[in-house]
């Protein structure tokens, strides 16, 4: 048989490894101890999946592929080199955007090449639209959700009827849609459908506020996932569909993981415009009247000193702050001094799936000293101390008290039932929510006001000096 | 083309099904790896990128947007197995020493 008979299959064959390689990789991120290798397995089927394409006979010449793979791997690499762990949440965001944006691409070059009047198959009309519109989605939307998770425009932006012209835009999309589907060629109908795809992604994400951007990256990592599986029914190709389908999945599942983590619909989250104004709460949790009562950072060092169990529950502030190289450092001399030192894990803690973990990760606290909520929440009673570092919400004792509370049904990390309590905290603010907590008013508990940083390198200090 | 369709329903609906199997088992410890290894999975988008780029040896608007999708999938692809493998290699137990 001869060479160029054979290689459409090998061609084949590789892709069928690489999805293999897809599969295996992520199987493996199931445990910290497989994972790197894991990861590994997957940038290898990537590679011979490039690689086989490089043989397809289709390609003619080769100089624009290197330099389009030259320009994005220097950038790629570059940001992932570079990129501070803090800033994680905002590089996946970025990622996920030129994934859907280069589904998007390749659709439209499909769509170029039909050229003419010839009307395209419906099949790959279809496909052509879907992709191009999720990608579009995917892309313009990622990077809204990137510039709020920088801190730009972070409230849920509203305005009286946005959801009746967002349906209007979505109206408009399907409808340029359709057309083409039905009438095949028409290159100003797809100019409008690229656009409106790209605006719908940007209203998309605009109404949603910045602490529920978890779901939302996690959604449009779904949706970049989707993209390339539509670009997969385009150019009829299983590794595509395989590869999106499998990202696709992972996507939902987080996103779904977040929702039940805050007791929200899906729905409720993309559509609820959560958090789009401090709202004045019912059931007396007015900060008036209330009294709070501070501590300076000696008498804490001594509290948790001489405690036998000292749990730390970080949030979106410890990543605000960068502080997560002196918690581990206050955990170390803990430790030292016999004392049980453990961190407790809230689902939605941060701005990602997992996002303090990665922060921890990165200071050297060793995985095994991490807890999930439902696995602390039994021993909270017993623990000494519990530390709060910028965490808000999620130890808001309304979320199981007060039905009147917006976070009513929220699971929550029971800090309240520890025998002392420290929150560390800049002011009196209330969380993400717009909602006070009666958590600071508690006799129990006591507020560490400060950069989470300085009260942080404080307490360390401190601790040193006792003995 | 409706069989064709039809076949690559099937392994898209069943490629979701072994996806929901596998990623179910990853902990919560490794969600953020997990987003962005699965996300530079996302940038297989490279393979159409890489036919369109090719296609043709004088540069027409084809062969522009496919360097465009080209350098966007380099990106997704590069950057996410580079970040996650940054990540990774931070976990680590008590006792065991960073690299």
């Amino acid at each position: 048989m001869e060479l160029s008979g054979i290689l459409p299959t090998v061609i084949e064959i590789a892709y069928l490894l690489a999805a293999v390689f897809f599969i295996v990789g992520l199987e493996r991120l199931s445990s910290p101890t497989t994972a790197r290798g894991g990861n590994l397995i997957g940038a290898i089927g990537m590679l011979l999946a490039m690689v086989a394409t490089l043989l397809d006979t289709h390609i003619i010449s080769f100089t624009w592929i290197i330099v389009g793979v030259v320009i994005g791997s220097a950038i790629g690499a570059f940001l992932a080199r570079w990129v501070q762990m803090t800033a994680m949440p905002q590089m996946v965001a970025v990622f996920n955007g030129f994934g859907g944006g280069a589904s998007a691409l390749v659709a439209a070059a499909e769509y170029l090449r039909a050229g003419g009047g010839a009307a395209e198959s419906f099949t790959v009309s279809l496909t052509i639209v879907l992709s191009v519109l999720i990608g579009a989605v995917t892309f313009s939307g990622s990077f809204i959700a990137w510039a709020k998770l920088e801190g730009h425009f972070e409230r849920a932006m509203t305005y009286p009827g946005q959801q009746v012209v967002n349906a209007l835009i979505l109206l408009l999309g399907i409808a340029s849609g359709v057309f083409l589907i039905v009438s095949g060629q028409h290159v100003n109908v797809f100019i409008v459908l690229t656009v409106v795809s790209l605006i719908l992604g940007i209203v998309f994400v605009m109404p949603i506020g910045g602490a529920d951007m978890p779901v939302v990256v996690a959604l449009l990592n779904s949706y970049s996932g989707l993209a390339a599986a539509a670009t997969g029914f385009v150019l009829n190709n299983a590794a595509l569909i395989i590869s999106g389908a499998l990202v696709g999945a992972s996507g939902i599942i987080l996103s779904n993981i977040m929702c039940r983590a805050m007791n929200r619909s899906l729905a409720n989250v993309l559509f609820g415009a959560f958090g789009s104004q401090t709202q004045a709460v019912g059931g007396g949790t007015s900060a008036e009247g209330k009294i709070v009562r501070d501590i300076n950072a000696e008498d804490a060092a001594i509290m948790m000193a001489y405690s036998d169990s000292v749990v730390f529950v970080p949030g979106y502030g410890m990543a605000v702050a960068q502080a997560q190289h002196q918690v581990r450092e206050l955990a170390e001399l803990l430790g030292e001094r016999g004392v049980t030192v453990k961190f407790a894990i809230h689902p939605v803690a941060g701005r990602m799936p997992g996002h303090m973990n990665v922060l921890l990760a990165e200071a050297n606290v060793p995985y095994d000293q991490l807890f999930e909520m439902d696995q602390i929440n039994p021993e909270m009673e017993r623990t000494d101390v519990a530390v709060v570092i910028g965490a808000n919400d999620v130890v808001n004792p309304d979320a199981e008290e007060n039905k009147a509370s917006p976070l009513y049904g929220m699971p929550i990390i029971k800090v309240h039932e520890a025998h002392n309590c420290i929150v560390m905290k800049r002011s009196l603010n209330p969380g993400f929510a717009g909602v006070d907590n009666p958590l600071f008013y508690k006799d129990k508990t006591r507020m560490l006001f400060g950069d989470a940083k300085k009260s942080l390198t404080a307490l360390v200090n401190e601790l040193k000096k006792i003995d | 083309m409706v069989p064709g369709l039809l076949f690559a329903v099937y392994v898209f609906v069943l490629a979701m099904f072994v996806g929901f199997e596998v990623i179910t088992k990853v902990p919560t410890i490794l969600h953020t790896p997990l987003m962005s290894g699965s996300n530079a999975i996302s940038g297989i988008t490279i393979i159409g990128a890489l036919l369109v780029a090719g296609a043709s040896s004088d540069p027409t608007l084809r062969t522009i947007l496919g360097v465009l999708a080209v350098i966007m999938a380099m990106i997704n692809v590069v950057g996410g197995f580079m970040v996650t493998d940054r990540m990774l290699q931070m976990f680590r137990k008590k006792g065991e020493k960073g690299a």
